[in-house]
């Protein structure tokens, strides 16, 4: 079985040697098999978010490697790796360029992992396709393609950056809370549309969420983590069968009941 | 008092206004350099007071070999991009704060300079032929030839910028600029970005310097000391007086940076009307502090203003 992702004993520990040394990630394995979608839940601290930066290259990893559909990218700079992920992230801000339009947003998208030369940035056949694409997004922004981003709402920022995601289409996606800033409605929507986007490319994703709900009812396959590994993987029929109830006492069971207070338990 | 005001004679500010307008021209180069630093990298670049000299330095010097004016200018260029390269590896591959990196590149090319003149100042020769811009030209029965090539020339500047930043690396470079996080999760080698965007800067700082050092007929080692607050004058009072005019247009940017030369000018009017009024010359550099500090405060009180009224 040839994996999409292939995580292989990962490990992390900020500011070693010092007072607030923090093992981030203490020996992460997982591997995806093409077209999985894994919902990534856990406490504060526990990893989950630390895990997508790993693959993603925020920072080097101390130990282990990361095989993206059999290449080990462990060792390639945040932006080599660019081109075989989409990224969306937990504050609107971070996904889009704020002072550039959403078609200058989308073309630099649609260039990723290409080299960027001298020819225009973005050409009247992309702003065609880029029209048609926005307006499968039904939020009135394919009127409005020389906008500036930063004129829009959260939302559609998220909107905006899932879609740019999806443009050059990545052997994985990796959704770091993206919809925690977000106001319940247009957090459904959002989130909604990750769904359809996935289904669409058959995109291997990875999603971290807070939300149990959101958790059981999306992806194929649901992982928990604590203290930087993963302590509860559970996929297909089983999964469709966790209720929010259950899974809190698997983490109980697992964390040692040291869950009662942390925010998970209002999420859902 | 009515003595003071008796001993002010109009037509001496009249007859410096042509000479502002070339100075406002020739320093709205640099403006247009530092417009890219500061505004679209969001980099507070202070390079550009040595590269500014670099380019005054090796024009004078080239043409003194016998070099042509206007050829000698393409080197004021290439030295000013090779300042701008240096900082930007100063920043990237050796991880030293934008603003420090600068300031080490800015203090070596100080002794570079006196390297490349053999002394702090060097002249060109009166009867030289062929220069780009010259004090003689402004006075000169024809002068308003002079005035359309400068303009032509800072036109063809702005069309020029306005081209690289819409193509892929501009764009990439205007990402960067604006959201780090971002570029590089689209795949944009980000510090690439940033030396390509210092070169291009401190290039045309460098074209800045070697047409001034035309105009003014020598180089001088102190000629950039403090450039850096003046193209920040002229970036800023641009967008205080062009900022909303030129929103919403359909080439906003290229009206944006056409209007950096109008700040440049704008700011040697303003500078002839204070040395016009008498104010000794000493007070120019803090005349010049004063004004980047107030066009800076403007937006900002004036949001913070708005704020509070929105709240009663």
């Amino acid at each position: 079985m040839a994996y999409m992702l292939e995580l292989q004993n990962l490990h992390k520990t900020f500011n070693r040697g010092t007072i607030n040394e923090k093992a981030a990630l203490a020996g992460v394995n997982l591997q995806l098999k093409p077209g999985d979608f894994v919902t990534i839940i856990g406490g504060n601290g526990a990893g989950k978010s630390t895990t997508l930066n790993a693959i993603a290259g925020v920072w080097p990893i101390d130990q282990g490697s990361i095989m993206v559909d059999g290449v080990d990218i462990s060792g390639l700079s945040e932006h080599k790796r660019a081109s075989c992920l989409g990224r969306v992230f937990q504050d609107p801000m971070t996904g889009t360029a704020a002072t550039m339009s959403i078609e200058e947003n989308m073309a630099i998208a649609a260039r990723r992992g290409e080299r960027r030369g001298l020819g225009w940035g973005i050409t009247k056949k992309e702003r065609k396709k880029f029209r048609e694409q926005l307006r499968e997004l039904d939020l009135g922004l394919e009127e409005r393609l020389s906008s500036k981003v930063g004129l829009l709402s959260g939302g559609q920022r998220q909107a905006i950056t899932l879609l740019m995601a999806a443009l050059k289409e990545p052997k994985l996606l990796l959704l770091d809370e993206h919809t925690a800033a977000l106001d319940p409605k247009t957090a459904a929507k959002v989130l909604e549309l990750s769904d359809k986007i996935i289904e669409e490319h058959h995109l291997t994703a990875m999603m971290v969420t807070h939300n149990m709900k959101d958790a059981i009812t999306h992806g194929n396959r649901l992982v928990m983590m604590h203290e930087g590994r993963i302590i509860y993987d559970v996929e297909g029929e089983e999964k469709k069968k966790l209720k929010v109830a259950g899974l809190l006492e698997k983490f109980e069971e697992a964390s040692g009941g040291e869950f009662a207070n942390d925010r998970m338990m209002l999420a859902n | 008092m009515m003595a003071y005001f008796a001993a002010l004679d109009p037509m001496t500010l009249i007859r410096a206004l042509p000479g502002n307008v070339a100075q406002g021209l020739i320093w709205g180069i640099m403006a247009l350099g530092v417009y890219i630093t500061f505004r679209i990298l969001d980099f507070a670049d202070l390079t550009v007071d040595g590269t500014l000299a670099t380019g005054g330095a090796v024009a004078v010097m080239l043409i003194q070999g016998g070099m042509h004016p206007a050829a000698a200018l393409i080197f004021s260029v290439i030295a000013g991009m090779i300042g701008g390269l240096v900082t930007g590896l100063l920043h990237t591959a050796l991880g030293i704060p934008g603003i420090l990196a600068s300031i080490l590149t800015q203090i070596s090319l100080y002794s570079i300079n006196l390297r490349i003149m053999g002394k702090a100042n060097q002249s060109i020769g009166i009867g030289q032929k062929g220069l780009v811009a010259s004090l003689r030209f402004v006075s000169a029965d024809n002068s308003y030839l002079f005035f359309i090539k400068l303009i032509l020339i800072c036109l063809v500047l702005v069309a020029v910028v306005y081209w690289l930043f819409g193509t892929e690396i501009g764009s990439a470079i205007r990402a960067t600029g604006c959201n780090e996080q971002m570029a590089r999760a689209q795949g944009i080698n980000t510090n690439v970005t940033k030396v390509i965007a210092l070169m291009i800067s401190n290039g045309l700082v460098g074209l800045s310097g070697g047409v001034y050092a035309q105009y003014q007929g020598s180089a001088d080692v102190n000629s950039g000391r403090g450039a850096i607050v003046i193209g920040l004058a002229a970036v800023i009072i641009s967008e205080v007086i062009f900022g909303k005019l030129c929103a919403g247009k359909k080439i906003a940017f290229a009206y944006t940076l056409a209007a950096v030369f109008v700040g440049a000018i704008l700011y040697y009017a303003a500078y002839a009307l204070v040395l016009w009024l008498k104010m000794p010359s000493d007070y120019m550099k803090l005349f010049s502090a004063i004004v980047v500090a107030v066009f800076l405060a403007i937006p900002y009180l004036k949001d913070k203003y708005a704020a509070k009224r929105r709240r009663v």
